[in-house]
């Protein structure tokens, strides 16, 4: 294959957000009649890189070649009319327009009198059909098709443009099996037909089906490029997560495991907590003052068990027992008056309120669990505040700063600190060390270990295994919306051992 | 396919399904036109009376033109909120210009131009300034007003024997020895028809009416479809101010007169006429002959309150009731859509 011409050569791109360089110099070649998949955890670069392929993003130093031409795109329609058609996780079709209107947008067939409609739905008609949807009627509105349905349209309208390389970011994210199946057979005929296809996804099984060739980044930089059928799963992982196999395998320095007296009853019990199209059901127990890490890749169903757990997302399936007593927990106030907090791993939009100050960002949930009716007095407001921020050594001291104007540790610090306030049994953190420095990493896994050993039920959801391992007591792994394993955290448990367990188990979806 | 037996009758059911659901505000506004003429005609008596229907023609041609132009914004989800000041920016420029001598031909080219201007400077402010179609339409609104009320704030009329007539000067198709009995059409409604079939051109006979429709449906989505978005803005307001300029031709030839508060709140009529005639307020679905329509119902309730000797003080009530029946209307709509 590689004897062929490259339909895409990008070289040394880089974007700079203001104080952030997203992308750092980062090569990217795409083969006509070949699916590349581009491999990264979160903020590793990949939907800025592909950004910067479909015009959205302007670079600020690189070179794009495509089909042998230097392209500078100035927007999406540069990006089109050089033969790059991209189709979104989130569907980018128009709902109040038909399926034939969508496919055809832009390039309706016109007559003497404008646009021709029985031209236009004919050939709407003709690509649907490529892409096996000859049974749907173009002019069926495209709200009424599943979103499965609405991007294989998507992909049939990429066809109407004529694409040469065709980017499909996270297409299988809201699909089932079967639907994937569909789209694979799709994107295979769309392979066969010359055209280059740009893949995305997050689940690893998925990526050894399709793809011929990878693209590895990670944090804005280039670190790879690979055939697929030469790279073992784990070589992959260690190359999107920092660590060599080897390297994986050598941290050691763990705590030493909290074991379970016989007869002892857990926090939680839940049996076949699950949702559907989230996470399929699970059963999982969490001691009094036990870390329970969640290891999984992005989309694994990490932070969406965690959720569950809180209520934040409502559970369609499964039993939830809390020392021992059934309850049901499909919301964040029943979660909190029931000792259950969770921070959330999207600490800028779900976590911090950036225009209220470090003591309103830590008062806020538990004014909330007593009722607004009911202030909490100004002194013990004061306490409590205090208390908090020289627990969790918030920086600078200040209660009357706006959240917004700490740094990102500290914004952690402090809605840690919120969620101990309302003194949970369970607290769930999800990624609390994400994007935060070393030193405020340091701190945060030290409160984490210092809870538990007080007695508190601590998960502990992190995308760093190494993390992960180093904390907790008990480390269940998850796959493709599934709970794969539960492995009791020991000296014989590193790095690799979730590694290796992600990578050979089969998953069927 | 086993079932091909099947598929035909399940796709013809679907689609007119289809059908009704976007239309359903629609063709509410026909059976409501047809009705309130009915209702008229059994009580009164008078409102099938050919003087009667001319009459409504001519006294609203300007209302239908506004109800068009405001359907292009409104489908995008934009409103312009400056037609009703572009009305009397130019009525004042328009007549102070006639009285100064100018030829008619040559006012109406400079009126036009001049709404072309403010529906320019009004896309730019949208798309250049990322401002609110909103709040950028509110501004040029101001504007056009204040500059009216600049040039002057008399009551101007036009000088005897200007060309302005030819748009007024009734037509009759059928002449009754009873007036009231008489078919009549004058230019402006010619204007106001063209108007019509050009607006339903532009949206479903061209790839700018196309876009339109795209934007109001999701203008990210639209973007990175590659539609031509910025142009179609462009397109859109601009044409909704000439023609609000249009309006203002169509509305002084027929008045013969004008001052600086005319058209105060005729934005609002213009917005309830369309609303009326089934478009969504939020964008994506619509008709022009909604529009059309709806201009006629809220032009109907004027005389209709009256003969039933509602105080005139009370047609604004009729007026906001029927926007919130047809508001309920579309919510039950989208609703019902939404649930497939």
């Amino acid at each position: 294959m590689t004897d062929k011409t490259p339909i895409v050569v990008m070289k040394g791109i880089t974007i700079e957000f203001p104080g952030v360089k997203a992308l750092d110099g980062v090569d990217l070649t795409l083969y006509p009649g070949e699916v590349h998949a581009l491999m990264g955890e979160n903020g590793a670069g990949k939907s800025t890189m592909i950004k910067a392929l479909t015009g959205v993003y302007k670079i600020d130093a690189g070179s794009i070649v495509v089909d042998g031409k230097p392209q500078q795109f100035n927007g999406t329609l540069d990006a089109q009319n050089a033969g790059i058609a991209t189709v979104y996780q989130e569907v980018n079709l128009c709902t109040n327009l038909s399926v034939g209107e969508n496919v055809m947008l832009g390039h309706e067939k016109r007559g003497p009198f404008g646009i021709d409609w029985r031209k236009t739905h004919e050939a709407a008609k003709k690509y649907l059909k490529q892409m096996g949807l000859e049974h749907i009627d173009p002019h069926t509105p495209l709200s009424s098709i599943s979103i499965a349905m609405q991007q294989l349209v998507a992909i049939a309208r990429a066809m109407v443009i004529n694409a040469k390389v065709l980017i499909l970011d996270e297409p299988t994210s809201s699909l089932d099996a079967n639907e994937v199946k569909d789209l694979f057979a799709i994107m295979r005929k769309v392979r066969d037909s010359g055209v280059a296809i740009l893949f995305v996804s997050h689940f690893l099984d998925q990526i050894y089906e399709i793809t011929d060739r990878l693209t590895i980044l990670r944090n804005g930089k280039f670190i790879k490029e690979v055939m697929t059928k030469d790279t073992p799963r784990d070589e992959l992982i260690g190359m999107m997560i920092g660590k060599s196999a080897e390297e994986l395998s050598q941290i050691g320095a763990k705590k030493a495991r909290r074991e379970i007296t016989p007869g002892e009853k857990p926090i939680v019990d839940v049996k076949g907590l699950g949702k559907k199209g989230t996470i399929n059901p699970t059963d999982l127990d969490i001691y009094a003052g036990e870390v329970v890490g969640f290891a999984g890749l992005l989309g694994s169903g990490r932070t969406e068990l965690g959720r569950l757990l809180y209520g934040a997302d409502k559970p369609d399936s499964g039993t939830y027992e809390l020392n021992g007593k059934q309850v049901s927990i499909n919301d964040p106030y029943t979660a909190l008056k029931n000792k259950i907090a969770y921070s959330t791993e999207n600490r800028r939009d779900e976590g911090i309120i950036g225009d209220l100050t470090v003591r309103q960002n830590i008062l806020i949930a538990l004014q909330a669990t007593r009722g607004m009716f009911k202030p909490i007095p100004k002194k013990e407001a004061d306490e409590i505040v205090d208390k908090y921020m020289k627990e969790m050594n918030v920086r600078p001291a200040d209660p009357d700063r706006p959240i917004k104007n700490l740094s990102g540790g500290n914004q952690q610090k402090v809605l840690i600190g919120r969620w101990l306030a309302t003194h949970p049994e369970l607290l769930i953190l999800d990624e609390p060390t994400r994007g935060i420095d070393i030193g405020a990493k340091a701190e945060i896994q030290q409160v984490v270990l210092d809870l538990a050993s007080k007695g508190m039920g601590v998960v502990f959801i992190s995308s760093e295994m190494e993390e992960v391992v180093r904390l907790s007591d008990d480390i269940e792994v998850l796959k493709d919306r599934h709970k794969i394993a539960e492995i009791e955290n020991d000296d014989t448990v590193s790095q690799s051992t979730i590694v290796e367990t992600i990578a050979n188990t089969n998953v069927n979806n | 396919m086993t079932t091909a037996t099947a598929t035909p009758a399940k796709k013809a059911a679907k689609k007119t399904r289809r059908l009704d659901a976007q239309m359903i505000p629609t063709i509410a506004a026909v059976v409501i036109f047809i009705l309130m003429i009915i209702m008229g005609q059994a009580l009164f008596g008078t409102y099938l009376r050919l003087g009667f229907i001319s009459s409504l023609f001519i006294d609203h041609a300007y209302l239908i033109i506004l109800a068009v132009a405001m359907t292009l914004p409104i489908l995008t989800g934009g409103i312009d909120l400056s037609v009703g000041a572009i009305v009397a920016i130019t009525a004042v420029i328009g007549i102070k210009l006639a009285n100064a001598g100018v030829p008619a031909v040559l006012v109406m080219v400079i009126m036009l131009l001049i709404g072309a201007v403010f529906g320019a400077l009004a896309a730019t402010l949208i798309e250049e300034f990322n401002m609110q179609p909103f709040i950028a339409t509110l501004s040029t609104m101001f504007l056009a007003r204040g500059i009216a009320s600049i040039i002057s704030t008399d009551s101007l009329t036009f000088p005897d024997n200007n060309n302005f007539d030819v748009i007024s000067d009734e037509i009759k198709i059928i002449d009754n020895p009873k007036i009231s009995n008489d078919l009549s059409f004058n230019l402006g409604v010619v204007i106001a028809i063209v108007v019509l079939i050009g607006g339903y051109i532009l949206l479903h006979h061209t790839r700018t009416g196309r876009t339109i429709y795209a934007i109001g449906g999701s203008r990210s989505s639209a973007e990175l479809m590659g539609l031509p978005v910025r142009r179609a803005q462009f397109t859109i307001y601009i044409t909704s101010a000439t023609l609000a300029a249009l309006a203002s031709i169509v509305y002084i030839a027929n008045i013969g007169s004008a001052k600086n508060t005319v058209g105060v709140g005729w934005e609002l009529d213009a917005v309830a006429s369309v609303v009326i005639g089934g478009t969504i307020i939020t964008g994506g679905f619509g008709y022009v002959l909604g529009s059309a329509l709806g201009a006629l119902v809220r032009s109907i309730i004027d005389p209709l309150t009256a003969d039933f000797g509602v105080p005139a003080e009370w047609t604004t009530i009729v007026v906001g009731l029927m926007i919130l029946i047809f508001v309920v209307l579309q919510r039950v709509v989208t609703a019902v859509g939404d649930k497939k």
